[in-house]
């Protein structure tokens, strides 16, 4: 039964015998251009700011181009050598990683209990877990201001890293708890009858076979984690401000330098691109939080 | 199979149970206690009772009218949203090829949006949309419409929902797919025993049972609509005028910008109970359909 979870999820080439190739129809070549322009103009916005990012300031106001002219990584160059561009980068990765690593711990027991165990209150639990994935974070902005000021930890990683729990903990327990309901719960049994522990059991056999799970989990949190802004940007003043917080500050301050904001929004999306490549063949599973 | 009940359990859910203690409940006992209070400044407080759920609940106020505008401006959004997300995510999953070489980089290619931080969003389309150097503005500019962000309100919110269904219609689409791939290929074999059209295979087979991935998708575009508030802020600023000041946008403005605590803090209240009680009417129908499933 666990052979057949993975292999519904996994994104493996299976041919289908039993549908023939159709003869060439317009019906059927119109679903491919409507894909064709959709993923045109899901590209396009990008596109552009890559674009612009490889251009000079002068170019960009002068003249409206597809693609640039005298292209230059100059902007790119002055980012990595400029320290607080640098730094706030560092930061963001930080925060995410911990925030990533406490939720995925905390919420891999907690799907077990979940998924595994009626107790006393789960139902209503559960559902005020999930009901604080739905609270706005524009609500939490002013009191999160003051219990981390309270505390000592504003301006600094970890009340960012806190304060993004709000949120990824329940993603994490949601979607882990789809994927340990994959596992059959005979091998619990078996493993209780061969003689493990259950810590022993529960982390040399059962976190190795939701593996693919805890590896989407913490992409999903990695995710939630580095684009949300609200509260990364509310908690923090200079140590620990986020990179695209600096972005959107420089440009207040430094006027319209285009290039350069576009060159930083670059920047931007390559740790998301880097880590949803691992995930590809069970980012659609995870999406589905686990539910398919 | 019946779980047992294991009281322990309890002890499993704890680290998780302490951390979102500490993340969501007593930051939100703070707002229960401003929300009860008036204050004369200089941190002096004093009793306030209901005084301001009352004005924030009564539309002839100035907080009222401010509310239930922005709350109406808001739902609207979402409702609109939706109906363009939903279709086009569905269209676009059932164009994606079921295996192949292509897929994973078309997902990677798809997801993209989503992995891209809020405020760059708007970064973006706000560069995008600019007549003098957008693409988009300028395309739309020199097909002789009155478009501007800034100073145009029309303009200013179908660009916000434009920006929207960009960034999320790919939440749909994986979504959509995972729950198509899962259909077993007997089903599409009976269909075509029966020799049933696209469209009667899509009705009677693929629609029942993408009914729950799209429950979740559904709920999760509801809410995150609902809670919009870095792209519109960017873009838009929530103008012109009011716009696009959706809730999240208003209750900001009220609680950092005029420090209106007390107001601000009521309308987080009652900001809050509404997606709780959408939220709850989903996970029942969640719930409900999962019963279904294992009867």
């Amino acid at each position: 039964m666990a052979a057949e979870v993975l292999s519904t999820s996994s994104l493996v080439a299976v041919e289908n015998p039993a549908r023939p190739r159709r003869a060439f129809r317009l019906t059927n070549l119109l679903p491919r251009i409507g894909f064709a322009i959709y993923l045109l103009a899901l590209m396009l916005p990008i596109y552009w700011l890559i674009n612009m990012s490889l251009r000079s300031n002068e170019e960009i106001t002068s003249s409206l181009a597809f693609w640039p002219h005298h292209p230059s990584l100059q902007k790119y160059f002055f980012i990595f050598n400029d320290p607080t561009w640098v730094h706030a980068f560092m930061v963001s990765l930080t925060y995410v990683a911990i925030n990533t690593v406490i939720s995925v711990t905390v919420a891999l027991p907690a799907a077990y209990a979940f998924n595994r165990y009626h107790f006393i209150g789960d139902k209503y639990l559960f559902f005020w877990l999930l009901s604080n994935l739905m609270a706005p974070a524009a609500v939490y902005a002013m009191p999160f201001f003051n219990l981390y000021y309270a505390i000592g930890l504003f301006d600094t990683i970890w009340a960012v890293a806190l304060a993004h729990c709000l949120f990824n903990v329940p993603v994490a327990v949601w979607i882990l708890e789809g994927f340990v309901a994959g596992v059959p719960r005979e091998i619990d049994e078996m493993a209780a009858i061969d003689g493990y522990s259950f810590p022993r059991f529960f982390i040399r056999i059962f976190i190795p076979l939701i593996a693919n799970g805890v590896g989407v989990t913490a992409f999903f949190c990695f995710m939630f984690s580095w684009v949300e802004q609200l509260l990364a940007t509310t908690l923090t003043a200079t140590d620990a401000l986020p990179f695209a917080a600096v972005m959107t500050r420089s440009y207040s301050v430094a006027g319209m330098d285009w290039s350069l904001l576009a060159a930083a929004g670059v920047l931007t999306m390559i740790p998301g691109a880097l880590v949803i490549w691992f995930v590809r063949n069970h980012i659609a599973k995870g999406f589905a939080l686990g539910r398919v | 199979m019946e779980k047992p009940l294991n009281n322990r359990a309890w002890l499993m859910v704890a680290p998780v149970l302490v951390l979102v203690l500490f993340s969501a409940l007593l930051p939100m006992m703070t707002v229960v206690n401003y929300s009860v209070q008036d204050s004369l400044g200089q941190n002096q407080f004093f009793w306030n009772g209901d005084a301001w759920f009352r004005d924030l609940l009564n539309p002839s106020t100035e907080i009222g009218a401010r509310f239930s505008d922005a709350l109406l401006r808001n739902l609207s959004f979402s409702l609109v949203t939706l109906a363009l997300e939903v279709p086009l995510g569905i269209a676009i999953a059932l164009c994606l090829p079921r295996g192949g070489w292509a897929v994973g980089p078309l997902l990677v290619i798809i997801a993209l949006p989503m992995l891209i931080p809020w405020n760059v969003i708007g970064t973006m389309w706000q560069i995008f949309s600019r007549a003098d150097i957008g693409l988009f503005g300028a395309a739309l500019t020199g097909l002789g419409l009155h478009y501007n962000v800034t100073q145009n309100a029309i303009s200013a919110w179908c660009t916000i929902v434009v920006i929207d269904v960009w960034h999320w219609t790919p939440l749909i689409i994986l979504l959509t797919y995972a729950g198509l791939r899962a259909i077993p290929d007997a089903y599409y074999q009976a269909a075509r025993i029966d020799a049933a059209s696209r469209w009667a295979t899509f009705i009677n087979i693929e629609l029942p049972k993408l009914q729950k991935v799209l429950v979740i998708a559904i709920l999760l575009r509801f809410m995150q609509t609902f809670m919009i508030y870095t792209e519109p802020f960017v873009v838009t600023g929530g103008g012109p005028g009011s716009a696009t000041t959706f809730l999240s946008i208003d209750l900001v403005k009220i609680a950092l910008g005029q420090v209106d605590l007390g107001p601000a803090a009521a309308m987080s209240l009652v900001y809050n109970l509404i997606t709780l009680t959408i939220c709850w009417i989903f996970f029942t129908i969640m719930t409900q359909l999962d019963r279904r499933r294992y009867a």
